[in-house]
């Protein structure tokens, strides 16, 4: 047992080692991978550009940690990003301020967060369904927003989150840290982790130990509302307009593989949101190297699948069950099982 | 009556009012020609939806059949365009490519205990991106049998055909009729939706039951893709994008429960047919967006499933009321009908 408890302590090991091999096999196949220059005041580089390019998904794959930990799932979030973002660039063009523009799209969030959460924990819909009728609807809402246009917008504070830069270093990224330290607090600096994971191992028992699980349940989604958002701002922001059609388009499946990838396991329970976070980079790495070893951008997907499968198979309860009986000490605590 | 039917009532009632309205509206709406071309337009959907229902009946979910759609329309094309195979060769070669497809990953979702939307997700990245592979253009397929098929229709009063591609569907929809309410295999996958374990208990092959309902699933996919490219005449690999979750909804709205074990197939063929009448009637109007497309279907959907859960909330308290001590309030509602039986 000492041996699996040390390995759970460098929880995220994994996904570190994972991250620095893609990022040696990109200099493999690109001598100048590593190169960083410092030109009007902002890092260059294609690793900056690894971080820049993976922070929507990162920030999207903040709130679906702590979802897919309470044994939920979010499809929505793409269409919340297209929401987020048809709110900013419309009143942007109308001429608003960005304190105004930043809290209506984010309260917009938020709202679909909440609309998320209340169908799950109240009406106690399986997320898959649930987060799938804002999936569907979410992007004809942004349309309707955006009059079915894509709203362009000139206003250099906000193209400054997109673009812009924080000593030296990309806004997203910025972005994307501080709402990653801000979920460890939430989650770490208080119970409200361990609320969340007791609600995704047995939200029965956790109810009868007195935790309120609906309430836990609500935050969830609306925290991931709020992540998905703030990622539909940056990338509205960056591109300077917002396309409701195709922003955020297939991010959901990016996020849910970067949690996957991340190790916390789909049927919920103990989450990691920095594991997690590699993750998300982990796959825009393989995005980048892809782009830079010359093969073509169609290969992504099939990548992406197979990563996917072998990370799967190697968390699946039967993987488990044939590779576990070969460690000796775990064999010795089950007299009972016989070894197949 | 049989309470089970319930959602399947509720959709024939959407339909039938929601054509009459339609009716009431347009003046050449109640004609053959739109019945016709609603058949036409949605015989691909209608040809997934019918595998969808399996799959949801038992349980699962399976989100790769819009990528399977373009990867068979972009294998069609190269095979017939450029490798000159014979069309028939080439439709009974990816008829066994998607078959075997959905059954490696029926295998993978029951022997090693994944859940079906992880595995279909990955599925689905993998075909597209075979598709992609293959070719990121749209190829045009020129092949005189196409033509000829399209060519194949039945006439009917009022100046409209129905097409080969229809009558594709609504074969495919009679045999999944038959096969999901009529036979041992549709019994199983009731079973199977259920309760996965007490299935186990009883006997039922879940290993076998469980690949064949996702083999079944791959194989329609592939034949909707065979439909899709006779009704496009392209190969494309971007064909069929969101279609799953088009599906998944008709199959919602059409009754059948999500979380399995309840539902009939009648109902996901009216549910198709509801969001081609949503379509329709959004052309014909012209001045409204095909984004409301989106956020009728997100209303219905939204109803629907508020229905299944408060039936399924009904149920439960009706199914628990016997066990309980007999008290004098618990009769009447005992008395009013009879017990919920499986459909």
């Amino acid at each position: 047992m000492t041996m699996i408890r040390t390995l759970r302590s460098f929880h995220g090991a994994t996904q570190v080692a994972v991250l620095l091999a893609v990022l040696l096999a990109n200099w493999l196949v690109f001598p100048g991978f590593f190169a960083i220059r410092l030109q009007d005041g902002r890092l260059f580089g294609s690793l900056i550009d690894v971080l820049n390019r993976g922070s929507p998904v990162a920030l999207l794959t903040l709130g679906m940690t702590l979802v897919i930990a309470t044994g939920g799932i979010d499809l929505s979030v793409g269409a919340v990003m297209a929401i987020a973002g048809a709110v900013a660039a419309t009143l942007t063009r109308d001429g608003q301020g960005l304190p105004v523009v930043l809290a209506v799209s984010l309260a917009a969030g938020l709202a679909c967060g909440l609309w998320n959460g209340l169908l799950v924990a109240v009406l106690r819909i399986q997320p898959i369904v649930a987060t799938l009728i804002l999936m569907v609807a979410g992007r004809g809402i942004a349309q309707l927003i955006t009059e079915g246009q894509i709203v362009t917008f000139v206003n250099p504070q906000l193209s400054a989150l997109g673009s812009g830069e924080f000593l030296t270093v990309p806004m997203p990224v910025v972005i994307a840290l501080g709402m990653l330290v801000l979920s460890l607090l939430l989650t770490r600096a208080t119970a409200l982790g361990m609320l969340i994971e007791s609600v995704g191992i047995n939200r029965v028992a956790s109810a009868f130990a007195g935790i309120n699980t609906g309430a836990v349940i609500v935050a969830v989604y609306v925290w991931c509302g709020l992540c998905s958002a703030v990622a539909g701002v940056i990338v509205a922001a960056d591109i300077r307009g917002a396309d409701a059609n195709n922003a955020g388009l297939w991010l959901e499946m990016d996020a849910i593989l970067a949690v996957v990838v991340g190790g916390t396991s789909l049927l919920g329970g103990r989450f990691g949101l920095a594991p997690a976070i590699v993750g998300a980079f982990i796959i825009q790495g393989m995005n980048t190297g892809i782009l830079l070893s010359g093969f073509k951008p169609e290969f992504n997907l099939i990548v992406k699948a197979t990563v996917i499968m072998i990370v799967l198979l190697v968390q699946s309860p039967a993987w488990r069950t044939f590779s576990l009986p070969s460690l000796p000490s775990l064999q010795r605590k089950h007299p009972g099982r016989t070894v197949p | 009556m049989n309470q089970r039917f319930l959602p399947l009532i509720a959709t024939i009632i959407v339909f039938v009012v929601g054509y009459l309205f339609c009716a009431l509206q347009f003046n050449h709406f109640a004609t053959l020609r739109v019945v016709m071309n609603l058949l036409t337009d949605n015989a691909f959907i209608g040809i997934i939806a019918v595998g969808m229902t399996f799959v949801i009946l038992s349980g699962g979910i399976d989100l790769s059949v819009g990528s399977i759609i373009a990867f068979t329309t972009v294998v069609l094309a190269v095979l017939i365009g450029s490798w000159h195979v014979n069309p028939w060769v080439a439709f009974a070669m990816v008829l066994v490519l998607g078959g075997a497809f959905g059954a490696g990953m029926g295998a993978i979702i029951h022997f090693f205990q994944l859940p079906p939307f992880i595995v279909t997700l990955s599925g689905m990245f993998l075909v597209r991106g075979l598709a992609f592979v293959i070719s990121t253009e749209s190829i045009p397929i020129n092949h005189p049998l196409f033509a000829q098929l399209n060519d194949i229709v039945v006439v009917v009063p009022g100046g409209s055909h129905l097409t080969l591609i229809a009558m594709v569907m609504l074969v495919v929809l009679g045999i999944g009729t038959v096969l999901a309410h009529l036979t041992r295999f549709g019994t199983n996958v009731f079973a199977l939706g259920g309760n996965r374990v007490s299935a186990q208990l009883m006997g039922v092959p879940i290993a076998r039951t469980t690949i064949s309902i996702y083999a079944l699933s791959s194989l329609l996919a592939a034949l909707s893709g065979i439909v899709f490219s006779l009704y496009t005449a392209a190969g494309y690999a971007l064909a069929g994008t969101g279609v799953e979750l088009d599906t998944i909804a008709a199959v919602v709205i059409g009754g059948t429960l999500l979380s399995g074990g309840a539902g009939h197939m009648l109902g996901s063929f009216l549910g198709v047919m509801i969001e081609g009448l949503i379509q329709t009637y959004i052309s014909f109007d012209g001045t409204l967006s095909s984004w409301w497309t989106k956020i009728a279907i997100g209303v219905l959907l939204f109803m629907f499933i508020g229905l299944q859960r408060l039936l399924t909330v009904v149920w439960a308290a009706k199914a628990s009321a016997p066990s309980r001590p007999a008290s004098g309030k618990a009769a009447p509602a005992d008395a009013a009908g009879p017990r919920p039986q499986r459909a």
